[in-house]
């Protein structure tokens, strides 16, 4: 469809706005009347909540009102729901402890809020928040893992034994067991998944708004999912009902999963606008997104592979602990399940696998979904095991790979672990990847580092993913209590200009453009008559948002959907107003055209009969020309491919510098190749900010070290090299445009292809494994511990 | 309370303000000009910088008081009164330099700044150095860097010296 259908890339219809400061996020509204709020958070990890004195605050020069957890407890304001429920191995429903708005007797991390100031501006609000008085009974805290299930560590809640959430597990126990004592070898790694920020660049804001007439509420807010935050704070915590209260998310600065969840902010600025009748906003300072914000990974883990004597994998077997932080967000307890253990068998054809998760709640900021979620648990767990094997066992670690590969004719394949990959090539983007990152000449690029003093190293990781998620049916079965669909209306106007209502949001990925090249694709509608609006629930249908690489596998396809349904009615308008059988008519480049003849009716034309029907078959057609479709998909989507990463570490300071990387993913049919890549490089910078830099690290008693950008680790221009990026096609079989997904591809890929490179640098000082991040002073210390067994040449 | 008088984009302004007002929350909040951002409290993202009086600076850690008499252009000044944009901007468009905008503003505003500062040239290496006050979680930097170079041409009107490339 020429240069701005499928396959171009396009440049960014949202753009212009954005570069021109013209962007409309959430701190840069104002309502008339506004006041604004500062939350109190708890300064303490862990403490009984003796008496809060506001009489102070209440007093303080602007201020309208303070309120706190008893407030709020006294209206029977619910608490923030959990919106999947894993049950344990026995059956058992998980652990789910209240999560009150504003804390209710105890706190139970840094960053819980305590009290909420709303006044006539920032300043004073938070002036005024200095004077309250919180009376804390401190009690022991437990901020990592192991501490946390040690017997007889103190319990963030006082009902939840051992500080166990659940204890689950996936697959066949028996059967890997077998295996395992069949074994030629086993090989068993110890590891962690560093806990991460995600630290979007736009802090997360709000502002409620009641409009005292009518009794509707309306609530603007950084979110990637604007009706499921309706649908939580209305229906579980504020009992609002849907048609009273409207929820936009405008422009959003960046989400990477942190804006999915339901947060007490929204629920405090919605109830606190009823409450003093004036619009109330907040807005984060980001020490309080790093104290607020759900965080990401966080995992303790053992892994050990079976092998028989030629290198093939038998059985896997896999014992994680992940962590919850002190309270349940949204979607934490789908993350270590089923979107983490249901990857394990990766790109391998592991005939057997048996997986057990232990959830733990810990006095720490919430753990959820971080671009990725769970995949890139698993990806770093696998593609590091995979190289341990190869150190072990002597194999070529490419060659195991291959040996290990799901074969291309083997798809549909049907995983030991409950996913059926539907298509896929792993060797073929392995080869393509090889390629690009000029593998045959590395040998001879370690040399050369080496002459200069730098340690060069070479890393692999081969990847599968699940995203575009996800079949309501199963994820139901699975403990979710939503669905997981999305919608599109499509509304063409009298003159054929098209506007998209999607439940899709964007924030970054570039959709008003993505799904306007989708629409000009199939309906031929110039490409600048066609604009998409989303994020607000006054305006679209109810739709799911944008997480797990969904927007184009389920949104687009909504939009295919809502479109054919257009094209159905089209062709029978057309028909009458040509005076031919419908089964005549064909759509092809914008006209309905009479099979066989020249004669033909413009879409425009079509679009006016319907608002103007006049010569209208109008016994069988209504007027009008606007579908809605709601899709829900077949299966997940699985992209993958391999990523290749290639370091020096400066042999005297340890200082490990990214010099190349080479990522090659099957992500399905491309609409927009520019965008692709700027996902694909901008999952990637996350990825070596994972394996290299980042790290959200809590002291002993559990206060966050990492609690601003002066300590936590952001990859900077610097860190960071040029991303080359190429693809490879494999299509989806189950939607109908074929696409997979691009949004966390990066993320999920690369970290384990940073540390096998950071590895394979070290490799004549003996190292068989790194945590991240790979700090310089984590490699320095090797360095310093052990001369080369070999001199480097 | 004090009043400070400066120009933005090129028109004039006497605007009370608080002691400790900064100069974003002025740009802001009292000249609603919310192109220019707040990502930290710390000077560490550069979602806020603006040019003043021809260099860039994070409005976030500068008092408005201490703007009084500047000339300040923000990201809202930069297009052409048609609409023309900036070569900065134009480029980071042709570059898919951005995704979801919110550091842009201060990454064209610091870019600007980088190349004009360079008159001879600048190096790919230059270029990531020069951003390190600008924090992106979303591009990965690989096409801003792109772009920055793509601009240092249009913006001084022949090609980069070899010798910077």
């Amino acid at each position: 469809m020429g240069h701005e259908g499928i396959g171009a890339s396009v440049r960014r219809k949202e753009d212009r706005r954005f570069l021109s400061g013209r962007g409309n996020y959430t701190d840069d509204i104002n309502r008339p009347g506004q006041l604004y709020a500062y939350i109190l958070r708890a300064d303490r990890p862990h403490a009984r909540i003796g008496r809060i004195d506001t009489t102070q605050a209440a007093k303080a020069p602007g201020v309208v009102a303070v309120f706190t957890g008893a407030d709020m407890q006294a209206e029977n304001i619910g608490g923030l729901p959990c919106g999947w429920q894993i049950h344990n191995k026995d059956g058992t429903p998980m652990a789910e402890p209240p999560h009150p708005v504003l804390a209710v007797g105890k706190v139970r991390h840094v960053g819980d809020p305590v009290a909420v100031v709303i006044a006539e501006t920032r300043q004073q609000a938070k002036d005024a928040a200095e004077q309250i008085t919180v009376d804390y009974e401190d009690l022991p805290a437990v901020a990592n893992l192991r501490d946390a299930v040690a017997p007889g560590a103190p319990l963030v809640h006082d009902d939840v034994p051992g500080n166990i959430c659940y204890d689950w597990h996936l697959g066949d126990k028996a059967l890997v067991d077998q295996a395992f004592a069949k074994a030629a070898k086993v090989v068993k790694l110890d590891l962690t998944n560093n806990r991460l920020v995600p630290n979007a660049m736009e802090p997360r804001a709000a502002i409620g708004e009641y409009d005292v007439p009518s009794g509707d509420y309306t609530l603007y807010t950084t979110s990637q999912n604007p009706h499921v935050i309706r649908l939580l704070m209305g229906a579980f915590v504020l009992h609002i009902p849907e048609n009273r209260l409207r929820v936009v998310a405008p422009d959003v600065g960046g989400g990477f999963g942190s804006k999915i969840y339901h947060y007490a902010e929204e629920a405090i600025v919605t109830w606190a606008a009823g409450k003093v009748r004036r619009p109330v906003k907040w807005t984060a300072e980001r020490t309080e997104s790093f104290l607020s914000d759900a965080h990401g990974r966080d995992h303790v883990t053992t892994a050990e592979m079976a092998l028989d004597a030629q290198g093939n994998f038998l059985a896997l077997r896999v014992h994680t602990l992940a962590n919850m932080g002190a309270y349940l967000s949204t979607f934490a307890t789908s993350v270590p399940t089923y979107l983490y253990a249901t990857l394990l068998a990766g790109v391998y054809k592991t005939p057997a696998i048996y997986a057990e998760v232990k959830a733990v709640f810990t006095n720490t900021v919430a753990v959820d979904a971080y671009r990725g979620a769970g995949r890139p648990e698993a990806t770093f767990l696998l593609e590091r095991l995979v190289d341990v094997i190869a150190h072990d066992t002597g194999h070529d670690r490419v060659e195991l790979r291959r040996r290990n590969f799901i074969p291309p004719n083997a798809f549909p394949y049907q995983t030991p672990v409950a996913l059926q990959y539907d298509s896929g090539d792993y060797a073929k983007t392995l080869d393509a990847a090889m390629k690009a990152a000029d593998v045959a000449g590395f040998e001879a690029r370690r040399k050369a580092a080496a002459a200069r003093g730098k340690l060069r190293g070479l890393g692999y990781s081969t990847y599968v993913e699940a995203c575009g998620i996800a079949p309501s049916s199963v994820v139901g079965s699975l403990g979710a209590r939503a669905g997981l669909y999305e919608c599109a209306n499509i509304r063409v106007h009298p003159t054929g200009s098209v506007t998209v209502f999607t439940g899709s949001h964007s924030h970054g990925q570039g959709h008003e453009t993505t799904f306007a090249q989708l629409v000009h694709e199939q309906l031929g509608v110039p490409f600048d008559q066609i604009e998409i609006v989303h994020g607000d629930t006054g305006k679209i249908p109810f739709g799911m948002g944008t997480y797990g690489s969904r927007s184009l596998a389920v949104g687009g396809s909504a939009m295919v959907k809502a479109m054919d349904k257009i094209v159905a009615k089209g062709r029978k308008i057309a028909a009458h107003m040509l005076e031919a059988s419908v089964d005549d008519i064909e759509f092809k480049d914008g006209k309905f055209t009479v099979t066989g003849t020249d004669r033909s009716k413009a879409f425009a034309e079509i679009s006016l009969a319907a608002y103007v029907p006049h010569n209208y078959p109008i016994e069988e057609v209504e007027p009008g020309l606007e579908e809605t479709a709601f899709y829900d998909p077949k299966n997940f989507t699985y992209p993958g491919g391999c990523h290749i990463c290639e370091v020096e570490i400066d042999a005297e300071t340890g200082v490990p510098e990214v010099v190349n990387f080479v990522a090659v993913d099957d992500l399905g049919r491309i609409i927009n190749p520019m965008i692709v890549e700027g996902q694909v490089q901008g999952g990637v910078a996350q990825g070596i900010g994972q394996a290299l830099l980042e790290n959200a690290a809590y002291d002993g008693s559990g206060q966050l070290m990492t609690g601003s950008y002066m300590d936590y680790t952001m990859p900077r221009a610097d860190n960071v090299p040029n991303i080359t990026v190429g693809t490879e096609m494999t299509l989806c079989t189950h939607n109908p445009l074929g696409v997979k997904g691009c949004g966390e591809v990066g993320a999920i890929g690369s970290p384990p292809a940073v540390i096998n490179a950071v590895v394979d640098a070290l490799r004549d000082y003996g190292v068989r494994h790194i945590d991240m991040p790979a700090t310089p002073q984590k490699i320095w210390s090797i360095l310093q511990a052990g001369r080369p067994r070999m001199a480097a040449e | 309370m004090p009043q400070v008088s400066l120009t933005v984009n090129g028109k004039q302004h006497s605007v009370e303000v608080e002691g400790r007002t900064l100069l974003v929350e002025l740009l802001r909040e009292k000249l609603g000009l919310t192109g220019t951002h707040v990502g930290c409290d710390t000077s560490q993202c550069g979602a806020c910088v603006v040019d003043l009086n021809g260099g860039s600076v994070k409005s976030c850690t500068m008092l408005a008081l201490q703007a009084e008499g500047a000339n300040v252009t923000t990201i809202e000044g930069l297009a052409k009164p048609d609409g023309t944009l900036h070569p900065m901007q134009e480029m980071f468009r042709e570059h898919h330099a951005l995704q979801c905008g919110f550091c842009t503003p201060g990454m064209v505003m610091s870019a600007i700044d980088l190349v004009r500062s360079h008159p001879e040239g600048l190096t790919e290496r230059q270029i990531r150095e020069g951003l390190e006050g600008n924090l992106c979680r979303c591009t990965g930097y690989h096409n801003i860097v792109k772009a920055i170079a793509a601009a240092w041409p249009l913006m001084h009107g022949k090609p980069m010296p070899a010798a910077a490339e």
